[in-house]
């Protein structure tokens, strides 16, 4: 195990609504250290989203502290927020969230951009990274022309083209069939092998068995945290058949 | 993100809805246009006015004699003489605003030459009053001072009496003509100077010495100007101060007593210039304001179009906040977005109100005034719309939540 890379302690989100006030996370504390890939698991209002947005930086907590790679972020604004996403995280969604009318190459450029990345090494990053998920001859596609599997690559793609310490992947196959989803799911390992954390939102057993750790959440609070031998996912259409 | 950057993004988010780009710039482009093509056409009109003012004279005073007032009947300015000739010579030595004086005493008589004849105005006057009016001469020679001094008999023609006389283009100097049965000899002809500003023409007119006028045409009493003196101040900022030197001395020359009515009359024409001007100007301004109005609205199409595309563009607003765009940069992007609508609508505009100037200016007989300076504010003015109708709906956008954003349908 690496050294931490997430540490929470006593993290706390409070809505208001309305008269009402809604606990969507009671005082969790959590440590993921690097390289690990943990899955987040639960009933839906169970917390897990919320979790997930604080630890990927698009939501600030109510109350706690979060140290995201050695620095306190729990009271950052906005504008550092933004920062700390574009350097150190990378997304993947359900529904992809790709731009339309743009090609993969653009896409995957997208982080980039904001970086404030020249143009020829914007290029050259996000071929590498393309090539990286095995589209490297689909570069020049839009959206519309790839299947969901493809698109789901080349959102991994945009993710990683950033070198980011953590990728957090809400359910990252719930839009996809299951061979494709075996597919991401072996890109995930192989990315996890060269040192990038993942923290991945299912709620799908399958998915989760590929984690090397389960976190199941239940009315905002960590009811289980257990570390599991994860098993290896292969692409090959009749070991993922089996393995299912 | 370099602003290069951030203007390729606008650029291909705006390309993406071509129709509905153009439809919004459109506004812009009828605002910028109209205010460039209303300001050329009071800048023509404007300089029409100017040069009628200009070849009346430059800086000129015209000083009248009073007024009779016989039982109760009260005659017109200049209709009893007042002015006298030690006046004039006051008014040259005494008057530092002054630059020159020249009495213009006029009768209107038959010139007969030859074999034509023509009834035109007989104009008694001193050299100096050809350089007032910036009036060269355009064959033979002017009135010299010693054609003042002996009363010489000789006459300067204007060049419609010329045509009338002796038909167009003659060159009659050295022949001569007879007024009231006198005869003048022709010792040069005038340049054209064309029309007045109220249609009059300059030249129909001949010129002679005023002592001679006084001897041959006039008659009567020859202490007392019968007719007008026409000063021009030595700046146009002077003419005021040219009125009053003139107003105190005949007042003191004449003993008018304090509080009592002046018994001459000075006008000033460059004040009546510069009034005309004024009314032009005016003009100008509420046509341009007329235009301006529609750049606000032009302006208002650019702020409703880009809250549309706000809404539209959540999710991809969200996306772009997931990976790594701060506020600021969303901020940008929109901005960009409206500046880029309303400089593209600016440019337009300034071209197609070139063409609409020009085309009104060819109508309308004016010459052709394009100010840069109204260019350069139309466009700033464009982009100022750009940036401040820009601006709510792209702070909108700054501000929305990624997870609200990403999660919108």
């Amino acid at each position: 195990m690496g050294k931490p890379l997430i540490e929470t302690s006593k993290i706390s989100k409070m809505y208001r609504m309305g008269d009402v006030e809604v606990h969507a996370l009671r005082e969790v504390s959590l440590t993921i250290s690097e390289g690990e890939s943990v899955a987040v698991m639960g009933p839906s209002g169970s917390g897990k989203s919320t979790l997930m947005n604080i630890l990927g930086c698009l939501d600030r907590p109510s109350s706690g502290d979060y140290w995201l790679v050695g620095e306190e972020v729990s009271q950052l604004d906005r504008n550092a927020l933004a920062q700390l996403r574009n350097r150190t995280l990378g997304f993947v969604f359900q529904s992809f969230n790709l731009l339309s009318r743009t090609t993969a190459l653009e896409n995957v450029e997208l982080p980039l951009l904001y970086a404030g990345v020249s143009a020829r090494e914007r290029h050259a990053r996000a071929r590498e990274a393309l090539g990286r998920v095995g589209l490297g001859d689909r570069m020049h596609h839009h959206p519309n022309q790839m299947s969901g599997g493809q698109q789901q690559r080349v959102a991994v793609a945009r993710a990683l083209v950033t070198h980011p310490h953590l990728i957090v992947a809400d359910e990252p196959t719930g839009n996809l069939d299951s061979r494709t989803s075996i597919e991401i799911m072996a890109l995930f390992q192989e990315l996890g092998r060269s040192g990038i954390t993942l923290l991945l939102v299912t709620h799908e057993p399958d998915i989760a068995r590929y984690a090397s750790r389960v976190v199941v959440m239940r009315d905002g609070r960590v009811q289980s945290d257990e570390r599991q031998t994860p098993l290896q996912a292969r692409p090959d259409p009749a070991a993922a058949e089996a393995a299912l | 993100m370099s602003p290069l950057q951030v203007l390729r993004v606008a650029v291909r988010a705006l390309m993406r809805n071509k129709l509905r780009s153009f439809l919004t710039t459109l506004g812009v482009i009828i605002g910028v246009s109209a205010v460039i093509a209303m300001v050329a056409i009071g800048e023509g009109a404007k300089a029409r006015v100017e040069e009628a003012f200009a070849s009346m004279g430059s800086n000129l005073l015209v000083v009248l004699s009073g007024t009779t007032n016989a039982s109760g009947a009260h005659g017109g300015f200049g209709s009893m003489p007042t002015l006298t000739w030690d006046d004039l010579k006051a008014i040259r030595s005494e008057a530092s605003a002054v630059r020159y004086a020249s009495p213009q005493l006029r009768s209107n008589q038959q010139v007969i030459s030859e074999d034509q004849n023509w009834a035109t105005s007989i104009n008694g006057v001193s050299p100096e009053y050809f350089l007032m009016r910036t009036w060269p001469v355009a064959m033979g020679s002017s009135i010299s001072q010693s054609d003042i001094e002996t009363g010489s008999k000789v006459v300067l023609l204007g060049q419609t009496v010329v045509d009338k006389l002796f038909g167009s283009n003659a060159d009659p100097t050295g022949q001569s003509v007879r007024i009231q049965k006198t005869p003048f000899q022709i010792i040069g002809v005038l340049a054209r100077k064309g029309q007045s500003a109220t249609g009059q023409d300059y030249d129909d007119a001949v010129f002679i010495p005023y002592t001679t006028f006084q001897a041959k045409i006039q008659g009567g009493l020859q202490k007392f100007i019968a007719g007008a003196l026409m000063v021009s101040a030595v700046s146009s900022e002077a003419t005021a101060r040219a009125q009053n030197q003139i107003a105190t001395l005949l007042r003191d020359r004449h003993h008018t007593p304090i509080g009592a009515d002046d018994d001459f009359s000075i006008r000033n024409l460059t004040e009546m210039a510069s009034a005309q001007q004024e009314g032009v100007k005016t003009l100008t301004t509420l046509l341009a304001s007329i235009a301006a109005v529609s750049l606000i609205v032009g302006g208002i199409g650019i702020m409703n179009i880009m809250l549309v595309s706000v809404t539209e563009r959540t999710r991809e607003i969200g996306i772009r906040m997931a990976v790594g765009a701060r506020p600021r940069d969303v901020l940008s992007q929109f901005l960009v977005e409206a500046l880029a609508l309303s400089i593209a609508g600016g440019i337009i505009g300034i071209l197609l109100g070139l063409v609409a100037a020009n085309r009104l200016a060819a109508n309308f007989g004016w010459p052709i005034l394009i100010r840069l300076d109204v260019i350069a504010i139309a466009v700033g003015f464009s982009g100022l719309v750009g940036v401040v109708f820009g601006l709510y709906p792209a702070q909108k956008a700054s501000r929305l939540d990624p997870i609200e954003a990403l999660r919108y349908e």
